[in-house]
């Protein structure tokens, strides 16, 4: 198959179309304005609507009425619009709705700036809004897994009946890369009989997250709790490198893992015994594979474009196993594969 | 006469949009009235099962209990959000919202300004009661001056507080908007022409002319407190005198089709 070029974003955009997205509403915010710019080009010719919201707000209440009615909604924004989406989220999660949100980070707190980040990990991890709920999180690190992953986002998110986010960041959002544009496969999924699209030849359908009734929302709580554990017992995804004999594991995800993975080469070929691990979901967490390989023995180190957030998780999933450390730079600052070989020549 | 030759001939019936269920909003609240005038409404342009309702968040966020079709709950303010997803990915279905005034006039301002702007081929039903009923009768963009509330001990001081919005009159500025009206339920008289607005405002969207909003002046008896014969004066006297029924802007031109179809908008095309 021919390889296709394009900017993270754009393929993106593309794979969500291809991936049958029917809806997209978003509000212009660096670095990640290809996406909305190229579904305002593209989707329409496709029998989808775009819309360019009045805010995030605005579009993420867009895409939880388009998804109720059953069709594939996304949306996409950078870091402050989506802490604006926030409630909308926990209103999809709540309402059982699936969609599609992308967070092409950029440096925080604040306005920031438009540089790379991870520092809406925990954001996107342990809820993000409130109430106990979960994102099904997915983190590339190519633009041929912008490509795949958008596809299986829409797919997991109907799966589920959950809203899944795509996390990346400005690097993967803008940078241009080959990669190979594998045709969409739907997978087969339930029907969406929940779905509010009139009420013809049967009973109305409720679509809401509002749940008043004595002990109900307890209840539906427990349902929400038991579909995240189906996540962590089915959909836990990862890779790795170098790892069989490894003493010191590096963890990273997204553009960082771009960086670890060369650091770690540059180590291996001075014969140190170090790998690397990338969680590809980052919920589900790959607690248990980091957990089996802390009791082997090895060492982590969690290498992070933030203050250390993920890190959290890995100390977790080691449960005092053995030692975990922590390099990383907050928002704004990026690490170089050099500078990473520097702090790691020294561990093993 | 003998009482089994008493004929007895049903001369009301429950509206079939709405579930055999009876309302548990307060007595004299005018959520009730307006729930029926719109089930009548859907049953008599037999849109029934093509019909999206969307509940606030607000006293009538229950609406979902009541109307016999599909509903979503929203979230506080965004039900036009909410609309224009529902109905541009199925512009065959009746989509209307139903909004309180601390949904649409506080909260959701930019939501419903946009959707209107925007020419959404959509019905807006705008519940104003002048005060936040849910929540236990604080102050709305829609208090009237001096008005007591629980967030206005001593009545809405307007050098603090502002001046109450004239939703209907703001939004008749809005190229995009099709019908923007204000009525009232305080009267049979009115009741007769609420009906008779809600029925325009869902032909309109039937005929996809575009974006159209009823605002209705409504009893919330509890937290005025008042009796509901009390409150409907009260409507009447003090309400109207500050939001005057009426007719704001009646633009039956197909704007759906002219916004959507080539960017080009109505006011381009005519010059
Ligand atoms: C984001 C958010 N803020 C605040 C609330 C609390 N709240 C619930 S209803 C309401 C006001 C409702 O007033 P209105 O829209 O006028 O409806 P009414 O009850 O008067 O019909 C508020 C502030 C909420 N549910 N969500
Ligand atoms: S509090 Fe007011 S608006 Fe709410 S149900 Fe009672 S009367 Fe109606
Ligand atoms: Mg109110």
């Amino acid at each position: 198959m021919n390889k296709a070029l394009m900017k993270g974003n754009e393929a993106l955009a593309l794979a969500a179309i291809h991936a049958g997205c029917k809806f997209y509403a978003g509000y212009p915010i660096t670095p990640q304005n290809e996406i909305p710019e190229y579904m305002s080009r593209t989707l329409p010719a496709w029998g989808g609507a775009f819309v360019q919201a009045e805010s995030e707000i605005a579009a993420i209440n867009m895409v939880f009425g388009a998804s109720a009615c059953g069709a594939r909604a996304m949306t996409s924004s950078s870091s402050p619009g989506i802490s604006l989406k926030q409630e909308g989220i926990s209103f999809l999660a709540g309402a059982e709705l699936p969609a599609v949100i992308v967070n092409m980070q950029r440096g925080g707190p604040g306005l920031g700036n438009i540089s790379a980040s991870q520092a809406d990990y925990f954001q996107a991890v342990k809820g993000g809004g409130h109430g106990d709920y979960r994102l099904l999180v997915l983190a590339p690190f190519t633009v041929q897994e912008i490509w795949d992953l958008t596809m299986l986002a829409f797919d997991k998110a109907d799966e589920y009946r959950n809203p899944v986010m795509i996390l990346g960041d400005s690097i993967l959002g803008q940078m241009m890369e080959p990669f190979i544009p594998t045709p969409y496969m739907k997978p087969a999924l339930p029907e969406k009989t929940w779905a509010l699209n009139g009420c013809a030849g049967r009973q109305p359908n409720v679509v809401k997250s509002l749940f008043v009734g004595e002990g109900e929302l307890e209840e539906k709580n427990y349902v929400l709790q038991d579909k995240y554990r189906r996540m962590k017992a089915k959909d836990v995804r990862f890779q790795t490198q170098d790892i069989e004999d490894a003493e010191l594991i590096v963890v990273s995800f997204g553009i960082a893992a771009r960086i670890s993975t060369e650091a770690v080469s540059m180590l291996r070929k001075t014969g140190k015994r170090v790998g690397h691990f990338r969680p590809i979901t980052l919920f589900p967490f790959p607690e248990k594979q980091i957990h089996d390989l802390a009791r082997r023995g090895a060492k982590f180190i969690a290498v992070e474009l933030n203050a250390g957030q993920m890190v959290e998780d890995v100390r977790l999933a080691v449960n005092g196993k053995s030692e975990v450390l922590f390099y990383g730079r907050p928002g704004g600052g990026v690490i170089t594969p050099e500078e990473l070989y520097d702090r790691l020549k020294d561990e093993c | 006469m003998n009482a089994k030759d008493v004929k007895v001939e049903k001369t009301v019936e429950k509206a079939r949009s709405l579930k055999n269920v009876p309302f548990r909003y307060c007595p004299g609240c005018g959520h009730t009235i307006i729930h029926r005038l719109i089930a009548e409404v859907i049953d008599e342009l037999n849109i029934r099962e093509r019909t999206i309702g969307i509940a606030p968040v607000g006293c009538a966020v229950f609406a979902y209990d009541y109307f016999n079709f599909d509903m979503l709950e929203a979230a506080h303010g965004r039900p036009p959000a909410a609309a224009t997803g529902m109905k541009r990915t199925l512009p065959d279905k009746i989509v209307f919202s139903y909004q309180g005034d601390g949904d649409l006039a506080a909260i959701g301002t930019g939501e419903i300004i946009h959707a209107a702007n925007r020419g959404e081929n959509i019905t807006v039903f705008f519940v104003n009661n002048a005060t936040y009923g849910m929540t236990g009768g604080q102050m709305a963009p829609t208090t009237l001056p001096g008005q007591v509330t629980t967030t206005t001990h001593v009545g809405r001081e307007i050098n603090t507080t502002g001046y109450p919005l004239r939703m209907s009159e703001m939004l008749a500025t809005i190229e995009g908007a099709a019908l923007i009206a204000r009525t009232a339920v305080d009267s049979p008289e009115n009741i007769r022409n609420a009906k008779k607005l809600i029925e325009k405002a869902f032909k309109y969207q039937i005929e996809d002319k575009g974006f159209s909003m009823i605002e209705i002046l409504s009893p919330c008896p509890t937290n005025w407190g008042m009796t509901p014969a009390r409150a409907a004066i009260w409507l009447r006297e003090e309400m109207m005198h500050y939001y005057k029924l009426g007719v704001f802007k009646d633009n039956p031109t197909d704007s759906q089709n002219q916004t959507k179809s080539s960017g080009v908008s109505a006011v381009m095309r005519s010059l």
